[in-house]
């Protein structure tokens, strides 16, 4: 060994080698585009000229197919069988990423696409479904108006349920722990993955068939609230745990009790994850249909008060108008609802990310603004 | 510390001889704080609560159901709860279970190439966005899935099922026995069973994600100074390290997958009672989809046998989930990530 490292030693500082740690070369850039131009002909003449195959989906994913097929082969000629798929795996998981932007972006484009028809008009988001007949084509009469205020009702009301009992079940989890907490865990988890119709069916027994309340905008948020307050216990026991222990330790040492350590120290700086945790939570929330659909009932009217009488959502009119109804001018009428919906779920998204994001006690621009203004 | 070890260490306190017992250690709560414990405490318990009502409840309300069929409601494979004691999940379960396995074989594969296209390749500056991305598809509530995928993906899947049902169908999956027309692809379970995929990859990719970026640097260099590739070093340190994640993390999505309702309901059509192993046939069912049809529509027998599926259900995801939390705990990568 010492011999061959002295052999070595002295080649190494006579011709020294600039490391490349950029990973991209032209030759590698070429390859790709060469395989995926080559993969396209090919399968173009295959698929839809020589074999008599149709559908677009199966177009692309002999493409794909053939795309690896064609990169390995180009590869093999310029590198040995190592570095082949060594570049083969890193194409392999780079378009499984692209795959799944992809979904997302059609996901979302299709029903914003597809939505657009019925949300240009403005009675759209004005007017209640109460004058709309199964064959109503004209998209200027009647709107989902009634349910973007069943939606917003019912999560307010099951953001108000499942956000306390969540948070403190977390705080519990994470400041008092012990043998029962594990259990607690234990079951959030489970309830973390509960079908969200088991929840509707839940509160369809509870509530509707044993207590015998009627169909209301309540119900649907309690069982929402069902549904939301595992998601958010799980996220905050997460964001609570990396709130620094030296930070509870201080609060502690100059003589804070547990509940003014928790209210002072803990909760302020574990906030911008917390409220992420929520907004997402909210995010799922609002999407929720399954559970809404036994416990909400089904109306067109505009129905303001969730305490009483059925109260519809978007899911809930999507649903109804897609797989009840399920004429086509209802079905642009769902798709102008999922088009709302859509926004929502983003609104909240996005705010969750701008929220979010941050390190506990990682302060925002407005207050450190604030710190400072306080400080001088 | 430092400084602590060099100065001279304190004199014992002086006590009674013999006596090493440890000191008792006193604190005294304040009564704000028991209050204050007692409210975390009683949130705790409310879980617990909850999840016990949901148990009880729906094992009360079924019981009549179980008692009507008796051991033919696990053998029976037709559903009419209002007419006889003829009803049965023989049918409904495995037809569920069908979709959800199909969901997961192809989500496993996509959901693990994107964790570690995000853990490994993808540079740094793309990899919040990317993990963005990935919450997102959480966040996108399941109804526009459905829509997506009964108005976008059906018709443009049909040819490539059509393709599968004759140039594989001697694969007994794949084997179609009805007439040649595509409208006898419409609603298949296979259909159902890639929309449902898409739900479950994100929940693969974010746990997977992080039990990959898990994986211990010194492990990593140590494959890469023996001159492995990248590939190699992934399928030498970082796939191994992970397994026991992703097997857990593809359990939770199995549960997810049995749990779907609304994408199932709007695609399976028509609703039958037959289970069939050729998944390119249209028709099908699932426990969630029959309950979201009929719940509302059936008499207070009729409920009770749906609710005996809907038990079922629950029995059967928390079976799943409690696996996979255990899988996933007992490993070593789920000890560097159990908080």
């Amino acid at each position: 060994m010492t011999a061959q490292q002295a052999q070595i030693a002295p080649d190494l500082t006579v011709d020294e080698v600039r490391v490349r740690t950029r990973t991209g070369s032209a030759e590698g850039s070429a390859t790709f585009i060469g395989a995926a131009a080559a993969a396209l002909g090919l399968v173009w003449l295959v698929y839809q000229r020589v074999l008599p195959f149709s559908g677009v989906l199966g177009f692309w994913v002999c493409w794909y197919v053939m795309f690896l097929a064609v990169y390995y082969l180009m590869a093999r000629m310029q590198w040995d069988g190592l570095e082949a798929r060594n570049r083969l795996a890193s194409v392999a998981f780079a378009t499984g990423g692209v795959l799944a932007l992809l979904i997302v972006i059609d996901q979302v484009g299709y029903t914003l696409f597809k939505g657009e028809g019925a949300v240009r008009h403005v009675n759209f988001w004005i007017k209640s479904a109460s004058l709309v007949g199964p064959q109503t084509t004209s998209m200027k009469i009647g709107g989902v108006f009634h349910a973007i205020v069943g939606s917003l009702e019912q999560l307010g009301l099951a953001t108000a349920i499942a956000v306390p009992l969540g948070v403190t079940a977390a705080l519990y989890l994470v400041e008092i722990g012990g043998g029962f907490a594990q259990v607690v865990r234990t079951i959030v988890e489970a309830m973390t993955a509960l079908p969200d119709m088991v929840a509707g069916l839940f509160i369809y027994v509870t509530l509707i068939l044993s207590l015998g309340l009627g169909k209301s905008g309540f119900c649907a948020a309690v069982a929402i609230a069902v549904t939301m307050m595992p998601i958010v216990a799980r996220a905050s026991e997460v964001v609570l745990r990396i709130v620094p222990g030296t930070l509870k330790e201080a609060a502690y040492a100059v003589g804070g009790t547990q509940w003014r350590t928790v209210r002072d120290v803990i909760l302020p700086t574990a906030r911008s994850g917390l409220a992420t945790a929520i907004v997402l939570a909210m995010a799922r929330g609002i999407g929720e249909t399954a559970p809404v659909l036994l416990t909400a009932g089904y109306t067109k009217e505009l129905n303001l008060d969730p305490f009483h009488g059925p109260q519809t959502s978007l899911p809930l009119f999507i649903y109804y108008a897609v797989h009840v109804l399920a004429t086509p001018p209802y079905v642009e009428r769902g798709f102008g609802a999922g088009f709302a919906l859509v926004v929502v779920v983003l609104i909240l998204f996005t705010i969750a990310r701008r929220i979010g994001g941050r390190a506990p006690g990682e302060l925002s621009k407005r207050q450190r603004r604030k710190l400072s203004r306080e400080a001088s | 510390m430092a400084v602590a070890l060099t100065s001279e260490p304190a004199p014992a306190p002086p006590g009674p001889p013999g006596d090493d017992s440890p000191r008792k250690i006193i604190s005294t709560v304040s009564a704000g704080d028991k209050a204050f414990r007692g409210v975390l405490r009683s949130a705790g318990i409310a879980v617990l609560v909850t999840n016990a009502l949901i148990l009880i409840f729906l094992i009360l309300r079924s019981l009549s159901a179980f008692h009507r069929a008796g051991f033919g409601f696990f053998t029976t494979q037709a559903f009419y709860p209002e007419l006889s004691g003829q009803f049965g999940i023989a049918a409904l379960l495995p037809d569920s279970a069908e979709i959800a396995v199909i969901a997961l074989a192809i989500a496993m594969p996509v959901g693990v190439a994107v964790a570690l296209y995000i853990s490994e390749y993808a540079p740094a500056g793309l990899r919040g966005p990317m993990i963005a991305v990935i919450d997102l598809m959480t966040a996108i509530p399941s109804i526009i899935y459905a829509l997506w995928g009964l108005f976008f993906l059906m018709p443009r899947i049909l040819g490539t099922d059509e393709w599968l049902a004759f140039h594989l169908g001697f694969i007994p999956f794949f084997h179609f026995t009805k007439p040649n027309f595509l409208s006898y692809f419409v609603g298949a379970p296979f259909i159902a069973g890639v929309v449902v995929s898409l739900m479950v990859i994100p929940i693969i990719t974010s746990l997977s994600r992080q039990v990959f970026s898990q994986a211990p640097q010194g492990e990593r260099e140590a494959a890469y100074a023996l001159g492995s590739t990248k590939w190699g070093m992934v399928r030498t340190v970082v796939l191994p390290f992970g397994r026991a994640g992703v097997i857990g993390a593809s359990m939770l999505g199995l549960g997810r997958a049995l749990g779907e309702t609304i994408a199932v309901t709007f695609i399976l059509t028509p609703p039958t009672f037959h289970f069939t192993i050729h998944v390119l046939e249209g028709g099908g069912n699932s426990i969630t989809a029959e309950i979201a049809n009929f719940i509302l529509q059936y008499d207070t027998k009729g409920q009770a046998a749906l609710l005996a599926c809907g038990l079922v259900l629950f029995a059967s995801t928390l079976i799943v989930n409690s696996l996979a939390s255990l899988v996933i705990n007992r490993s070593r990568s789920g000890a560097a990530t159990a908080d």
